[in-house]
């Protein structure tokens, strides 16, 4: 426990200390010194624009999880439940994954709009994926001697799917919902950052427009820790969940 | 192989004309596994399967335990007929560990029992005992990954002796376990059988675990399996892993191997050719 925090401080001192070594190199105009950077984000934290856009980024993000990754949990368990159905999806699913998503944008903007049905449809994309494989292939990971059990034990089929395969499976799952959190966010920012007229995402572009350099890295900084808190807690809830593995 | 002598003497279970044959997949041949097979096993026996690998050892005990349905036969079990579903009274352990890593020790032994809707006094008193029984009660809150690989089969054993069940079958639970351990458990499932009263059928390798625990000893042969023998060891029911050391062990291990070799020696496809010569009748 302690040599891993002890293992997340020295890893922010190596980033800082390479941070200050880029902006000794390349100067303030290209990068801002970290400690200007965070006087900056903490003036940014107090601004009631700030909190706008953080709420407006906040809002499609649970959107979208919501949906992405509440769906994705249920298609993966629908399609992982049958061997057929999961060989036949799984190489379609996995190619689908691996598509740069961006590309379909403009789909996604003729579809939905300027707006936040857009943002959110872009978090679901990239959200949902990851979950779904993931599901999949944690139940049929489940040792086959689980099913064997429950039928000894005179499970229903119900029954064996709710207290046996997928407690079996929870722990899998849980990492592909780790990494299809993330990704919501990486879809979601992304919406904001190429079109849309609100959320962080966006707020980055204006300050990338406007050249406010100091702007780009406190906002990058605000959201870089965001993403950082959140997985850091997932993982954690993971830990818990795999505690006795 | 029925003994009519045994009809009389309370017949717990009995397999009648058990064939098992798996279709052929993707072109190939269809696979005679089992059979045909009778057998019959007396109320409170022990008795051991023994057979060369991959005669069918284990997918008889599937077919016992109403886990495979035989191609043709039947298996009756205390009177009533084994079919798709795993009748009550049937405990069966296997040879893979089987315990569920997300449930502490008691909630596994607890599992049945609560799927089965037992009243929470009754679940505590028969995990209670059986933890105790198993040597379990210091590790009640542990989780599976804490344990050996011993101590999680015992989980197991506890999990299935809670249902009280008359049938007890175990398809080699001891193999994954190293040998001195197989002993000790060998002395504990004596005990269990014992004090249970239950009917015992174990599917095992191992011959001397066989020779050392059983009433009676099942020969399998080499695929098809079918009983190539039967053979009384006519043990004491008050015994324990130091009969060992008793000059009738080895008579009975050496019986066991005598019938064994052959079927083994089938088994891998070598009848009693010596090695060259088997090489040689392979080559082109």
């Amino acid at each position: 426990m302690k040599a891993r925090h002890l293992d997340t401080l020295l890893l922010l001192l190596c980033l800082g200390f390479a941070w200050e070594l880029i902006y000794a190199l390349v100067g303030p105009d290209v990068v801002p010194s970290p400690v200007t950077t965070l006087r900056r984000a903490g003036e940014l934290v107090q601004t009631a624009n700030f909190w706008k856009d953080a709420a407006s980024t906040g809002h499609a993000f649970a959107l979208a999880c919501a949906i992405g990754i509440g769906g994705g949990i249920a298609i993966g368990l629908l399609l992982g439940f049958s061997k057929l159905a999961t060989e036949v999806a799984d190489p379609m699913l996995g190619t689908i994954y691996s598509i740069p998503k961006i590309t379909l944008y403009p789909i996604i903007l003729l579809i939905f709009g300027l707006n936040l049905s857009a943002k959110v449809a872009f978090g679901v994309i990239h959200g949902v994926f990851p979950v779904i494989i993931a599901t999949m292939s944690a139940l049929r990971n489940v040792p086959p001697i689980h099913r064997r059990t429950a039928h000894v034990l005179g499970l229903s089929p119900a029954a064996t799917i709710s207290t046996v395969l997928v407690p079996a499976a929870l722990p899998e799952i849980f990492s592909g919902i780790r990494i299809g959190v993330a990704v919501t966010l990486l879809g979601t920012l992304l919406a904001e950052m190429f079109a849309s007229a609100s959320g962080l995402g966006f707020a980055l572009t204006r300050a990338m427009e406007l050249h406010e350099v100091v702007d780009i890295f406190a906002l990058a900084l605000l959201i870089f820790a965001s993403a950082a808190i959140l997985n850091g807690s997932l993982l954690a809830l993971e830990r818990r969940l795999r505690g006795h593995d | 192989m029925t003994d009519p002598a045994l009809v009389d003497a309370g017949i717990h279970i009995e397999a009648r004309g058990i064939t098992k044959i798996f279709a052929a997949v993707g072109g190939g041949n269809d696979v005679h596994a089992v059979g045909p097979l009778d057998l019959d096993i007396r109320h409170g026996e022990f008795f051991s399967v023994v057979g060369p690998s991959g005669c069918g050892k284990s997918t008889l005990l599937d077919i016992l335990a109403g886990l495979t349905r035989p191609t043709s036969g039947t298996v009756v079990c205390a009177g009533a007929k084994v079919g798709a579903a795993v009748p009550d009274g049937i405990g069966v352990v296997f040879q893979q560990d089987a315990s569920f890593a997300w449930l502490s020790v008691k909630d596994n032994v607890a599992f049945g029992l609560r799927r089965k809707g037992f009243a929470a006094p009754e679940i505590k008193r028969r995990v209670d005992h059986a933890l105790a029984f198993m040597g379990l009660s210091g590790f009640a809150g542990a989780y599976p990954a804490q344990l050996s690989g011993g101590m999680r089969q015992r989980v197991c054993i506890a999990r299935t002796l809670v249902m009280q069940p008359s049938v007890l079958l175990l398809d080699e639970p001891f193999a994954a376990l190293d040998q001195q351990t197989r002993l000790l458990m060998g002395d504990e499932l004596l005990r269990i059988w014992r004090d249970t009263g239950a009917t015992v059928v174990l599917i095992t390798h191992a011959l001397d675990e066989a020779g050392m625990l059983s009433d009676r000893i099942g020969i399998m042969s080499a695929r098809p399996g079918r009983f190539i023998d039967i053979v009384a060891t006519g043990w004491p029911r008050d015994r324990d892993s130091r009969i060992v050391s008793d000059r009738h062990f080895g008579e009975v291990t050496a019986r066991l191997w005598t019938r064994l070799r052959e079927e083994s020696l089938r088994a891998i496809g070598r009848d009693e050719m010596p090695a060259s010569a088997a090489q040689q009748a392979h080559r082109p």
